[in-house]
């Protein structure tokens, strides 16, 4: 028997090979700002559990490089995502030195690139495996729920973006709420303008143009330069319109974050459903009108129907966007996980910077996986049915 | 009955349709023909209102069309189109039952009418209720495409090009198929086509439209005796004119006393097929059977000779 090469295998067995052999596994730094130390898997880790990740390593490489059943592989990914999460959990502990608590040990690059080979291997495993939408969003729940058991269980404290935590618990929980308040509020908002504006420029041609353009122009505008369109109008409206300062309209802050996220949603919304629109056959809508439905029973039984797949993914467009665009939030006073992000810049702590990073990436990825899920399982029949 | 009283379409001043006056009778195949851009399809969606007209009126069974919004007319008109128009969400039950659920039945009266229907196209309901549309050939389509426009139980049906996304073999069939089931509803059906043999197999009159204008109406053997314009000669083809004669009537109405050799053929059959099948075996007569197998007679090449000449 011949041995085949995997294609894909290939480049990720040549990651984990760099990941783990050339960059190094943690750093460790005296405090949280100082340059650090960097560290190999095994002089990062106690001699036996150094060893047995690296066995684990070349194992798993061999087993990605090679054409392997799709189970088997996608087994492997999950086996050494896992592995990798507890060992550099164990090196925070192994590198700290006892009784230090300025010492910070947080993973390196090597951590990052086999973090990132073994989790292109599990997508590339569930891609070709091709699972229903549910089953998707069931891995999912198990990746999250197993990164919480780990936080839970304190495996993870000794590293130094939980570190960055533990001083600031109460505030990062208040940060994570304004952050999904301003995406999701930001979303309904554009989706409960956006949609009847679709539906407008849909059957009035002559504002199609008009609309979508004065859209496309809003998206050009940099954020802070918007934010700073923002201020004078939305001070004024503060000052003159009674109960619009006691609701937390300012120039400043929440409001302009939520009105400039809001103004960026629209065009992905209104641009889908005007695709959408457009693209249901014309023989449906002429029999549909033929045989005496009502133009708003066309629209309700028919026609948004049909047009939902395309509007779901401007949908999921503006919510995967609004989550990442909402860290620019914190540069006005806005709060979210921006906050972080723009605290540890200006301390040139990395740590705080991922706290503030990391949370909303899980955030947007996981988004992303539930709305693709939904906007398969809205698909018209015909497409469900060819690809089965 | 559709009476169809000095119709005028004017589209920016461009005139589609010019003063057509015609009375359909009920319980009949009136089949408009004329080439694209006569006004043909103008005309037929000017009864349902899915076209207002500029001038003129249309009355159903002596009332306005007009008397009524328009959706609630639809409702009570039966509409197929040509590519069948099928809801691609909904199942071949839910399409069907669309205008019946807009009329507010009962669900008992809805099953039993989708069950029924399915059953007269030759489509299982246990196979089929429940399946989708891109689930289905063209063929079985297009029948649950005139399922759905006859939900309703409609006076009139109106057939907008029904059989011109499909092939041959399967438009004949559909064409038979639509023969026995008006014959068995009574539904008065008026059907767009510029397939001058389909509105040769399937009307008892033919409008001939040209240019927005009402050119000739009249039975099909009228139009090929007297063909009241040039256009009218053209459309109908000066090389087929016996053939046309010969497939407007069955063999069982050229049948003659007697008896002959060979394979007898369906009273049914068109004489134009009868005729077909005397020149292809070589014969100078067949006998004709009936449904159930008896000899009612023979027809013969000479018969059928004279049937096709021209009429003096």
């Amino acid at each position: 028997m011949s041995i085949r090469f995997d294609k894909l295998g290939v480049v990720i067995a040549l990651l984990i090979a760099y990941g783990a052999l050339v960059a190094p596994f943690a750093t460790l730094r005296a405090n949280r700002i100082v340059p650090g130390e960097a560290k190999m898997i095994l002089d990062a880790l106690p001699a036996g559990a150094g060893i047995a990740l690296l066995v684990l390593i070349v194992f798993a490489a061999v087993i990605v490089l090679l054409k392997t059943p799709t189970l088997i592989r996608l087994a492997t990914a999950a086996a050494a995502l896992v592995a990798l999460a507890l060992f550099v959990g164990m090196a925070a502990t192994h590198l700290t030195p006892p009784e230090n608590t300025y010492a910070r040990v947080s993973p390196a690059s090597g951590f990052w690139i086999l973090l990132f080979a073994f989790a292109l291997l599990a997508a590339d495993s569930i891609t070709r495996l091709r699972p229903q939408p549910a089953i998707r969003v069931l891995l999912l729940l198990i990746t999250l729920g197993g990164a919480a058991a780990i936080l839970m269980s304190g495996l993870w404290d000794g590293l130094s973006i939980l570190k960055e935590y533990a001083g600031r618990a109460d505030v990062f929980w208040l940060e994570a709420g304004k952050h999904v308040t301003l995406a999701l509020g930001s979303l309904f908002a554009s989706v409960a303008v956006g949609l009847p504006l679709g539906i407008l420029c849909h059957r009035v041609v002559p504002l199609r143009a008009a609309v979508l353009n004065t859209l496309n122009l809003i998206q050009t505008i940099p954020s802070i330069a918007l934010f700073g369109i923002l201020i004078a109008p939305l001070g004024w409206i503060a000052v003159h319109v009674p109960g619009a300062a006691a609701i937390g309209i300012r120039g400043i802050g929440a409001a302009p974050a939520f009105v400039a996220l809001f103004l960026y949603s629209l065009l992905p919304v209104v641009a889908n459903t005007v695709v959408g629109l457009g693209g249901v056959p014309r023989e449906a809508n002429e029999a549909a009108r033929g045989i005496g439905m009502t133009d708003r029973q066309r629209l309700f039984g028919i026609e948004l129907p049909l047009a939902m797949p395309v509007i779901l993914t401007g949908i999921r467009i503006v919510l995967v966007q609004n989550i990442g665009l909402a860290t620019i939030a914190a540069l006005i006073g806005g709060g979210g996980f921006g906050v972080f992000v723009f605290q540890g810049i200006g301390q040139t702590a990395m740590d705080l910077v991922l706290l503030g990073a990391v949370p909303t990436v899980v955030l947007a990825f996981t988004a992303a996986i539930v709305l693709d899920a939904l906007i398969e399982m809205n698909a018209p029949q015909r497409n469900r049915g060819r690809t089965a | 009955m559709i009476e169809i009283d000095g119709i005028t379409k004017r589209y920016d001043g461009n005139t589609v349709v010019n003063n057509v006056t015609m009375t359909i009778e009920p319980r009949t195949v009136t089949v408009i023909v004329g080439t694209s851009g006569s006004g043909k399809t103008t005309l037929l969606r000017m009864i349902n209102r899915l076209v207002e007209p500029t001038a003129g009126a249309i009355r159903l069974d002596g009332e306005d069309n007009r008397a009524m919004p328009g959706y609630e007319l639809r409702r009570r008109i039966g509409y197929a189109i040509q590519g069948h128009g099928l809801f691609p969400h909904r199942t071949v039950a839910q399409n069907i039952a669309t205008v019946p659920v807009l009329l507010g039945w009962d669900k008992a009266r809805i099953d039993a009418k989708v069950a029924e229907l399915l059953a007269l196209f030759q489509l299982d309901p246990a196979q089929f209720a429940g399946r989708f549309p891109h689930e289905l050939s063209g063929g079985q389509q297009q029948r649950v495409g005139v399922a759905r426009a006859l939900a309703a139980e409609p006076n009139v049906l109106l057939m907008d090009e029904p059989f011109g996304a499909l092939d041959p073999i399967i438009r004949a069939k559909a064409q038979a198929d639509l023969l026995d089931i008006q014959k068995l509803l009574k539904t008065t059906i008026v059907l767009v086509t510029h397939d001058m043999d389909e509105a040769f197999h399937l009307a008892n009159k033919i409008a001939v439209m040209d240019k927005g204008e009402l050119v000739q109406y009249g039975e099909p053997a009228e139009l090929v005796k007297n063909p009241a314009t040039e256009f009218v000669q053209t459309l109908i083809g000066a090389s087929e004119r016996p053939f046309r004669l010969l497939s407007i009537e069955t063999a069982a109405e050229a049948v003659e006393p007697g008896t002959a050799d060979g394979k007898p053929l369906p009273e049914a059959t068109s004489q134009r097929d009868a005729l077909s099948q005397l020149l292809w075996t070589g014969r100078n007569a067949l006998p004709v059977a009936a449904a159930d197998g008896t000899i009612l007679g023979k027809v013969t090449l000479e018969g059928l000779t004279r049937r096709a000449a021209k009429p003096q």
